[in-house]
């Protein structure tokens, strides 16, 4: 299966209160997250978000635990996330939300133009070169296809 | 030869492994998601119910109806489930934890970020998510990938007028926020075995913040007899001979009071750079920086005089409260012109009262100064104790140097 779509540039060290600010935390409700998802980073961006892949710097989703934090970008319409590192929970917690988050050097990363991205041959394409990804776990795989880890769990 | 955290978990750097959880915990926040998703798992029953915490901190007591009505339901999910629940009042999660219930060479997970303040005692505590712990709920295990280790060597001896808070600002700043991302932190040397239990969990506390899995520091006679007073007797861990991916080498006699400045913890300056800076409020408080030892510093610096800006102070637990106030230093903080808050998060993460206004400057203990987070529009400043005590005195950003 491939991905697609025009690319969301963001900065480095992303950190999840920038996700998803703590004073919308107070819900079950997953349309509030996507409704103010990187709120305090741009005000536009939640609206923008359907169909993209968001293309951060190191140390994405850097900070708190919240699971809001994947579960926003998903819910906002986000097809993946790509970033040269990211931090570990946040990295844990998005493959669990089912929300694909690729490890990737290297790339440049140009508002609107397409990212293409190959989970199973391990590379992801923009402008017009091809990156190779950091593979994930057998496990983390599994998770992902499943479409994370709840209905991984069901399936078990 | 192996570090800590290969030798807790049982695998060389970089294998997978599964383990056992002795411990895991959760608060009002992740643990209603975590709720959620062991629901939607349809398991019956947790597999070890006895080993779980639920501890009510980060809207400690509830600030809305919608809030009481998510503890309410978390309340009645856990009694049922058979969990150990500490409700509103207790403490900070972290704290709690750290008051007896986590012991040297356990496997700990905690469903926050700060989970790793607990590997103070030599144990892998370690956060995670909401979904991952209902998974942990269930099936009373979790796969981990066993990190590389940095080393933080500490030798000689804190001036006065500098704390563990100044060490880990000092440390966050030369690793930077993703420099420890994946990895494990493992404190040694001299200056780490004369830091206290408070101290060691400062430093701990705060791995995350540099993107770390977890901190550690061996188990060692201050930890036996800290852990002692909660009726356990544990072993020593000696480090072994091995290889570390970072060794880094710090001189504490050389340490400073220093602040993190708005709005990246790793933006760290001397505290004299910021000399004179107004603040609108000073916070005391949080899973880094509210222990009995803080509030004690605090005292000893605001005893007799009055606070020049609004301060909060928030013990991290009810035990610490309770010692305060037996101990007379909470009166003196009162008499100070403090507010006291109950035993929590507080105004930390931003989602309960304490919390900044647009425009407003502060000063906290906390451990996290990311944009908006405790108040939109606002800018704090992290620092020590110390630096907060004599700050608040002033009402503007002061040195410790000489308060003390």
């Amino acid at each position: 299966m491939t991905l697609s779509g025009p690319a969301v540039c963001l900065g480095k060290d992303i950190d999840t209160d920038l996700v998803i600010a703590g004073r919308y935390l107070r819900t079950k409700d997953t349309s509030v997250w996507a409704e103010h998802v990187f709120e305090d980073l741009d005000p536009t961006l939640a609206s923008q978000l359907k169909g993209t892949v968001i293309v951060a710097g190191n140390n994405m989703g850097c900070g708190s635990s919240r699971e809001q934090a994947p579960v926003a970008i998903r819910e906002a319409g986000a097809i993946a996330v790509i970033a040269p590192s990211f931090a570990r929970i946040f990295f844990r917690n998005a493959i669990n939300v089912g929300l694909p988050v690729i490890e990737c050097d290297g790339l440049t990363c140009e508002d609107g133009s397409t990212v293409t991205i190959s989970l199973e041959d391990g590379w992801v394409e923009a402008d017009g070169a091809r990156h190779p990804i950091r593979p994930l776990s057998g496990r983390m795989q599994d998770i992902l296809a499943a479409g994370g880890l709840v209905p991984y769990w069901r399936n078990k | 030869m192996s570090t800590l955290s290969e030798r807790i978990l049982g695998g060389p750097a970089g294998t997978y492994v599964d383990r056992t959880v002795d411990r895991a915990f959760a608060h009002d926040g992740t643990g209603v998601l975590a709720m959620e998703a062991f629901r939607k798992m349809g398991v019956a029953q947790p597999a070890r119910p006895e080993t779980v915490s639920i501890i009510y901190d980060h809207l400690a007591p509830a600030n809305t109806s919608q809030t009481a009505t998510l503890q309410k339901e978390l309340r009645e999910f856990s009694a049922a489930a058979g969990f150990t629940l500490t409700d509103v009042g207790g403490g900070i999660c972290h704290q709690l934890m750290s008051e007896g219930r986590v012991l040297p060479g356990e496997v700990v997970v905690g469903a926050d970020s700060h989970s790793c303040t607990t590997g103070a005692f030599g144990a892998f505590s370690t956060g995670v998510g909401a979904t991952d712990m209902a998974a942990i709920w269930a099936e009373g295990s979790t796969w981990f990938r066993v990190p590389e280790t940095i080393n933080i060597e500490l030798t000689g001896r804190l001036p006065a007028w500098c704390e563990a808070k100044d060490i880990v600002l000092t440390v966050t700043g030369q690793i930077g926020m993703d420099g420890g991302t994946y990895r494990a932190l493992e404190y040694t040397g001299d200056g780490a075995a004369a830091l206290s239990m408070a101290g060691r969990l400062t430093l701990c506390n705060m791995a995350v913040e540099c993107g770390a899995k977890t901190g550690l520091f061996y188990a060692d006679k201050t930890t036996q007899e800290y852990l002692a007073q909660y009726g356990h007797s544990v072993e020593r861990q000696e480090p072994e001979d091995t290889t570390y991916c970072r060794e880094l080498s710090v001189d504490l006699a050389d340490m400073e009071p220093v602040i993190s400045v708005p709005h990246r913890v790793d933006t760290v300056a001397p505290v004299t750079d910021y000399t004179g800076t107004p603040l609108d409020q000073v916070f005391v408080g949080t899973c880094t920086n509210g222990r009995y030892e803080d509030l004690e510093r605090f005292a000893g610096i605001v005893r007799g005089g009055e606070v020049a800006c609004r301060t909060i102070v928030v013990p991290a637990s009810r035990a610490i409260m309770q010692q305060a106030a037996e101990t007379g230093i909470l009166a003196e903080i009162i008499a100070a012109g403090c507010m006291v808050g109950p035993p929590g998060c507080g105004p930390c993460l931003g989602m309960h009262m304490g919390v900044l206004g647009e425009g407003e400057t502060a000063l906290s203990t906390a451990n996290r100064n990311f944009k908006n987070r405790m108040g939109v529009g606002a800018e704090y400043y992290l620092g020590s104790v110390a630096t907060a005590a004599a700050s608040a005195l002033k009402g503007e950003i002061t040195s410790p140097e000489g308060a003390l």
